[in-house]
């Protein structure tokens, strides 16, 4: 079998106990070591704390302990016999909006904690539309501080009738809850002796089961080109290969694919992959997201910005992209404003043409666009584009339809958006 | 010809496709990209991932060592012996020209860690490199777990934490004014332990002293250091030989080895696999400094 790699993403403050939940998590993995935990210890002693704080190993930076309070993504990595993870952390804090959507960006699953004497409170429905939003398709409920409402199954089977109405809101299909204690570690690891009522797995052991990714053979195929290979010399003197990664779907050697935005198809000759030697080893096909080198039948004009796809179902070449944006800079977007606009490896000049209308992301309720969207604000937005774009349904082929809005003066990325499919505007001039 | 039998990626494979796009994004968007390069584990895997990323074409990229003065002569051969197979063109930048006319002052303790910083900062100016390629990952220490793929230095060289861009999906944003530059992380996701998983499934070879060798070493500070022109032993510290190895390679008078039987990969995968405790933790003095030790140098425009 072969030993995979799961992206999940927390959200929770912390409050809710979630930095100790990933400590709880990386300690009953094995994945702390022991002058860690001596430095865990060490400063839970020096504050004056009984046993070892767990969230401690999860603090990075000193302006954050010294304000208690997480500012930025960290990342953790764990692993099992027969999984790797790569752990998102992000602040769930209201102003820290951004911080959540870039986690979640790479997340196949989202790991949301409530704490049970609360339920399901505005943040959880905040973490879940987020959830929906950047498309994460599998979302694990932690029911934390289950000790202090006494391991009550009542109380447990509300907060996740709650969790799960709303998270069909935000579609989301498949939601997983456990009662846990992160605190005592009942449930995340080890199954609690508290909870014969509950027959579900213990965290990890939903983790190790969620499939990761989505099949390949489902997708048509995406790979925006990165660089062109030409050695101009020695054996290889008239190799020209499109080096990429793929985003979606699968190629094979003989596949006909579509040169984007151009438009004109031309045939797969060869699949590459580097070898550190320099030379290369040939397959019949690849998949996403792997990293390959291809070879085309006709000397076409092709470069990095362009997308190879299939050209059966080939997207949409648009001057004209809707979608979600979340702000992430200090500059608001406002009607108006020209920027750039990047999606896979193209970059393409455009200009902000319209804000449709901004979400509440407490009472999730679309409302009438103010005049601009500020940091941490999510809304649709329409933008022109100064040249043919290729791209996605964000919701259909997630990496394909994702974008950035970037200042052209200073380089900062503005917003993160997520493309609509075309025609989800009638009347739009496209 | 090969054939993928599923289409599920192995973890390996999958940081391994990621660090290629990561290496291709950059000679995408960048005029004049180099890596750093040690000799050190990291280093190796990434140039490795490099020519990897844009075979059968040559190493787009050229090699920038930061010569303490004190490295494991071991490693220098290496480092040597790598760029002339590879045919990549090294920069060296060296910690004792500066010492030698009095930019930089030698520290009590000996260590020349924290003296790297200034003829990184040089050569990256007068080289005019605007990405800088790291082995630096997020699992080594807390301070790098909020490190970016792509991380942006100012003039100085310096890292702000609150003037990182968020980083979303696989679309890295490398763009930045003039005198700018842009450190990158290839390895970021990685773990120790998949660093050398992948040098075993890749038979990469490694400097000799990562594995179980016989040195002279003494005690300081519950390290093996090896004695050396640096500052070692000192008046009270006594040298005897030892099987040891190293799982960091770094400034000789800061880098401790650990007593260790692994004599090669499969050894050394079972040894890091159970150890207790980390990398630097157990082979860095100059982490041990305090708890922000690291920030405080990256800060300062360290890797």
């Amino acid at each position: 079998m072969t030993h995979d790699l799961l992206r999940l993403a927390t959200a929770g403050s912390v409050d809710d106990g979630k930095s100790t939940l990933v400590g709880r998590l990386l300690y009953d993995t094995k994945s702390v070591l022991a002058d860690q935990l001596d430095a865990v210890e060490r400063v839970s002693r020096e504050r004056g704390l009984d046993g070892a704080d767990l969230a401690l190993l999860t603090d990075g930076l000193r302006a954050e302990r010294e304000q208690g309070i997480t500012i930025d993504v960290a990342y953790r990595y764990f692993s099992t016999a027969t999984r790797s993870y790569v752990l998102a952390d992000t602040p769930g804090h209201v102003q820290y909006t951004r911080n959540m959507v870039t986690g979640a960006s790479t997340a196949e699953l989202a790991l949301i904690l409530v704490d049970a004497r609360h339920g399901v409170v505005e943040q959880t429905r905040r973490h879940l539309a987020v959830t929906g939003l950047l498309g994460v398709r599998h979302v694990a409920v932690a029911v934390n501080k289950m000790d202090l409402v006494d391991w009550d199954r009542s109380r447990y089977d509300d907060i996740v009738a709650d969790a799960r109405a709303l998270a069909a809101r935000f579609d989301i299909e498949d939601v997983v809850a456990v009662p846990l204690s992160a605190l005592l570690g009942d449930n995340v690891v080890e199954r609690s002796a508290h909870t014969p009522w509950y027959d579900g797995p213990t965290l990890l052991e939903h983790l190790e089961a969620v499939p990761v990714g989505t099949d390949p053979a489902t997708q048509p195929f995406r790979f925006p080109v990165q660089v062109v290979v030409r050695p101009q010399a020695g054996e290889y003197r008239d190799y020209r290969g499109y080096a990429g990664r793929i985003t979606a779907g699968v190629v094979r050697v003989g596949d006909e694919v579509a040169v984007l935005p151009g438009g004109r198809t031309t045939r797969v000759v060869g699949i590459d992959l580097g070898r550190g030697d320099g030379t290369v080893t040939e397959l019949s096909e690849a998949f996403a997201p792997q990293s390959v080198t291809l070879r085309l039948a006709d000397d076409i004009d092709i470069s990095r910005g362009d997308l190879l796809a299939d050209p059966g179902r080939p997207g949409h070449v648009t001057r004209s992209v809707g979608g979600t944006v979340c702000v992430l800079s200090e500059r608001p977007v406002r009607p108006r404003d020209r920027v750039l606009l990047r999606a896979g490896t193209r970059t393409v000049r455009a200009m902000v043409e319209e804000i449709i209308d901004q979400l509440d992301i407490d009472t999730v309720d679309y409302r009438r666009a103010p005049q601009e969207l500020r940091l941490n604000d999510i809304g649709r937005v329409r933008v022109r584009l100064a040249d043919d774009l290729p791209i996605d349904d964000y919701h259909e082929l997630r990496r394909s339809g994702a974008f950035l809005l970037i200042d052209d003066a200073d380089g900062a990325t503005l917003a993160a958006g997520m493309a609509d499919a075309p025609d989800r505007y009638a009347g739009a001039d496209i | 010809m090969t054939r993928a039998t599923d289409y599920t990626l192995d973890h390996l494979d999958h940081l391994e496709s990621e660090a290629i796009h990561i290496f291709r994004e950059v000679e995408g968007e960048f005029e004049r990209p180099v890596i750093l390069f040690s000799g050190g584990k990291d280093s190796v895997v990434m140039l490795h991932l490099a020519l990897k990323a844009f075979a059968p074409a040559p190493l787009p990229f050229a090699l920038l060592h930061v010569d303490t003065g004190h490295n494991f002569p071991e490693v220098l051969t290496y480092r040597d012996d790598t760029v002339a197979r590879t045919g990549a063109r090294l920069y060296v930048a060296k910690v004792q020209d500066y010492i030698d006319d009095g930019r930089l002052r030698e520290r009590p303790d000996g260590t020349r860690n924290p003296l790297q910083t200034v003829p990184l900062l040089d050569a990256i100016e007068s080289g005019r490199f605007d990405a800088v390629f790291g082995g630096g990952r997020r699992d080594e220490e807390k301070a790098r777990a909020k490190e970016r793929v792509f991380s942006l230095r100012d003039a100085f060289g310096a890292w702000d934490p609150r003037r990182q861009r968020p980083e979303l999906w696989d679309l890295y944003n490398g763009r930045h004014a003039p005198g700018e530059h842009v450190r990158v992380f290839p390895l970021s996701n990685w773990t120790e332990l998949d660093v050398w998983r992948y040098i075993e499934r890749e038979r990469i070879e490694l400097p000799a002293i990562y594995y179980a060798h016989r040195r002279e070493v003494f005690l300081r500070d519950g390290m093996w250091l090896t004695a050396g022109d640096w500052g070692g032993p000192r008046q009270g510290e006594t040298v005897e030989e030892r099987t040891v190895r190293y799982r960091t390679v770094g400034d000789m008078s800061c880098t401790g080895a650990v007593e260790s039987e692994a004599a090669d990969v499969a050894d050394v995968i079972l040894e890091v696999a159970a150890s207790r405790v980390t990398e630097r933790g157990a082979t860095r003095a100059d982490d041990r400094l305090s708890e922000a030790a690291m920030e405080d140098r990256k800060k300062q425009g360290y890797f």
